[in-house]
């Protein structure tokens, strides 16, 4: 177990290798290069010249790349252009709010989407059956930004029951402990504070979790549809077990297994940022971090986001293929 | 691989003066779909087991004799299957009786021992809690007696070292294990009747061997009632004391085995006979398989469904011609058969052509 784990984790290392040169080879292929696309299409060239020796831009290639990745072991992605913090800073603070929102939205997905993909496979064929299929499958063909977009329109703007922007009211002044808000509002008994960093979660996190969740019922119901076939479903029916027994012991536990690799995958590419989602509520996590600097053309933040999510996305798919194999014998990691 | 052992039982009201386990009277399945032609897999079967007595169904893949099995245990689908006749466990009646009362039946009366033993397994459930999932089900009994059990269950079948094993997932068992630990868990309400839907097909052909001889030891230890469900006539010659051989959801012949096997008086099991290799034969000699498939029969309602794949068929093997389907009739003591152009013996004395024909 120790050594599959330390095996995955070294095999991060090759990853970001890989791509923290497909990140700095991006960066100087930019037309005009760094230089002209921070400080855009009107510079003096004196400018550039001092911008490229500011920056160290004017070394070969491979010293400036070393440099780079010399910084950033030790996590020192420079500073945002725009806000002139450091970037690592940035991440730290703006992460635990995507990771709040993930886990919501995929609770959410999870919740609904397992007992409906679980009922429409027991009522197949029925009007549930037919309403689930139909229903996931717009789920999945609606854009995140339409659907989220409404959402904020209906309930937040026109009927105004929830809030529709931001992670926490602005004139909460709550404590930060850890930046996750509602954690934050737990830990010290700020109890309206919790709550209203939760009620931030409500709209961008329904909005976030649709795709998963029609994803979860489809899997959910065509696993279960399978597995209610399965010899050893008939072998558990000819023991004379108890419905409940043989459902819960025999279908169940066997139809989640496909399932459950999804929910991991879903999870990671959640995590990874919800750009859409995120700009459309204002929150502030790292999708809209991503968002605003790309349009600032805040390359620093870019390259150290884009480096610590896809650590973050490895370590996401090695939980979850730890997990998988918690789940399924066949699999387990010795 | 530790010797096959079978511990005496507690001697069971031994089957009431002989009467059958199982009687099945004019058992039907047809399966119905929506916008189809409804399929009658299975008609007009009966057949009845004694305690103590293995009882082959016999024939091709697709003849219904698996069907038939599943229709006993009440494991056919409910929707879109239509089963009509009558199955009694001891008199009482199965076709119709509330699905409560059938599982209270399954497991613990009756029970069943499949084909594939990796798929019939629950590949994410450790062996033990398969095994003692039957027995908490049906008997009071404490888990850590039902570990106790099960323990004992497995060693009984002839698995080494059952302790370990009760803790370790199907996919790290062998084959004949894996079949061995099916067979615990249907022997371990110890069931009036086993019902074994080709037990040894999946396995290679050593292991084969071992798992039939620890069914026959089942049998003759316990008085249990053994439905063998195959299409291997070494099984049949091994194990069965009754046969009835089944073409396209009917039966067509039944006997003892050794009248079977010494005078086949249907074509088809004729045929079934002839088409085994033979040791003992001359080399290079051909065999001789049935000719055409199991698919190509004519509905029994023209006549004979083996008709067109007969050597002895004649015109009034049709109904155009004979006017009603071919009945089973009785044919000598303790035979029976569906066949209007039997295969005829001369007189010689029984056994000439004699018993081991399958051998």
């Amino acid at each position: 177990m120790l050594r599959f784990v330390v095996r995955r984790l070294l095999q991060l290392i090759p990853i970001l290798l890989g791509l923290s040169v497909l990140l700095f080879a991006w960066l100087r292929a930019l037309p005009g290069g760094p230089a002209q696309a921070a400080l855009g299409e009107r510079a003096t060239p004196e400018a550039i010249a001092r911008y490229n020796e500011l920056f160290g831009l004017d070394q070969p290639l491979y010293v400036q790349y070393l440099r780079f990745l010399g910084r950033a072991v030790q996590l020192d992605f420079g500073n945002s252009a725009r806000t002139g913090r450091p970037v690592t800073e940035e991440f730290l603070e703006r992460m635990p709010g995507t990771i709040e929102l993930t886990l919501f939205a995929m609770v959410f997905a999870i919740g609904v989407g397992i007992p409906l993909g679980y009922l429409a496979a027991r009522r197949h064929g029925s009007w549930l059956d037919s309403t689930s299929v139909v229903g996931s499958l717009l789920g999945v063909a609606t854009p995140v930004f339409f659907l989220a977009y409404l959402l904020r329109l209906l309930f937040a703007v026109e009927l105004g029951w929830l809030p529709g922007s931001g992670r926490q009211e602005v004139r909460i002044d709550a404590t930060r402990i850890t930046n996750f808000y509602v954690l934050d509002g737990l830990l010290t008994r700020e109890w309206d504070a919790a709550w209203d960093a939760f009620l931030h979660l409500v709209l961008p996190g329904i909005a976030l979790g649709t795709i998963p969740l029609a994803i979860i019922v489809r899997i959910t119901r065509a696993s279960v549809l399978d597995v209610v076939n399965e010899d050893y479903v008939r072998t558990a029916n000819a023991k004379g077990l108890a419905t409940a027994t043989v459902r819960r012991r025999h279908v169940i536990r066997n139809a989640l297994l496909p399932v459950s690799t999804t929910i991991g995958l879903q999870t990671g590419l959640l995590l990874s940022g919800a750009v859409l989602t995120e700009t459309v509520f204002a929150f502030g996590g790292v999708g809209s971090a991503i968002f605003d600097a790309i349009f600032a053309r805040d390359f620093a933040v870019l390259q150290g986001f884009i480096l610590m999510l896809a650590v973050v996305y490895v370590l996401v798919n090695l939980l979850v293929d730890i997990s998988y194999g918690l789940l399924d014998p066949r699999v387990r990691v010795r | 691989m530790s010797p096959l052992t079978i511990e005496e039982l507690p001697p069971r009201d031994a089957g009431q003066d002989g009467r059958p386990v199982l009687e099945v009277e004019d058992l039907s399945v047809t399966f119905t779909r929506r916008g189809e032609q409804p399929t009658r897999a299975v008609d007009g079967v009966s057949f009845s087991v004694a305690p103590g007595e293995t009882v082959g169904l016999v024939g091709e893949s697709g003849c219904g004799k698996s069907v038939t099995s599943l229709a006993i245990m009440g494991l056919l689908p409910r929707r879109g299957v239509e089963v009509g006749g009558s199955v009694r466990l001891h008199g009482q009646e199965l076709i119709g009786a509330p699905d409560r009362e059938l599982r209270g039946l399954r497991g613990a009366d009756m029970a069943m021992v499949f084909q594939d033993p990796l798929s019939s397994l629950n590949p994410t459930v450790p062996i033990g809690v398969q095994v003692t999932e039957v027995l908490l089900e049906h008997r009071e009994m404490s888990k850590k007696d039902a570990v106790a059990e099960a323990t004992r269950l497995l060693d009984r079948v002839g698995i080494p070292d059952p302790s370990r094993r009760l803790k370790e997932y199907p996919h790290q068992l062998s084959g004949g294990m894996r079949q061995r630990a099916l067979i615990a868990m249907a022997l371990a309400c110890s069931p009036r009747l086993l019902i074994a839907d080709e037990p040894t097909t999946a396995l290679d052909v050593t292991i084969q061997a071992q798992i039939l001889e620890l069914l026959r030891e089942l049998v003759v230890d316990t008085g249990t009632a053994l439905v063998m469900i195959t299409h291997d006539l070494g099984v049949v010659a091994g194990l069965c004391d009754r046969v009835h051989v089944m073409y396209s959801g009917r039966i067509i012949e039944s006997a003892d085995r050794h009248d079977l096997f010494a005078r086949p008086r249907q074509p088809y099991t004729g045929g079934l006979l002839a088409s085994v290799p033979r040791l003992d034969g001359a080399r290079g000699a051909p065999l001789h398989p049935i000719r055409g498939s199991a698919r190509d029969v004519i509905p029994w309602a023209e006549g004979c469904a083996f008709a067109p794949r007969c050597d002895n068929a004649q015109d009034d093997c049709l109904t155009e011609v004979a006017g009603s389907t071919v009945p089973l009739e009785y044919d000598g003591p303790g035979r029976e058969l569906r066949c209007r152009h039997p295969l005829e013996y001369p007189r010689t004395p029984a056994g000439a052509t004699a018993s081991g024909a399958a051998r």
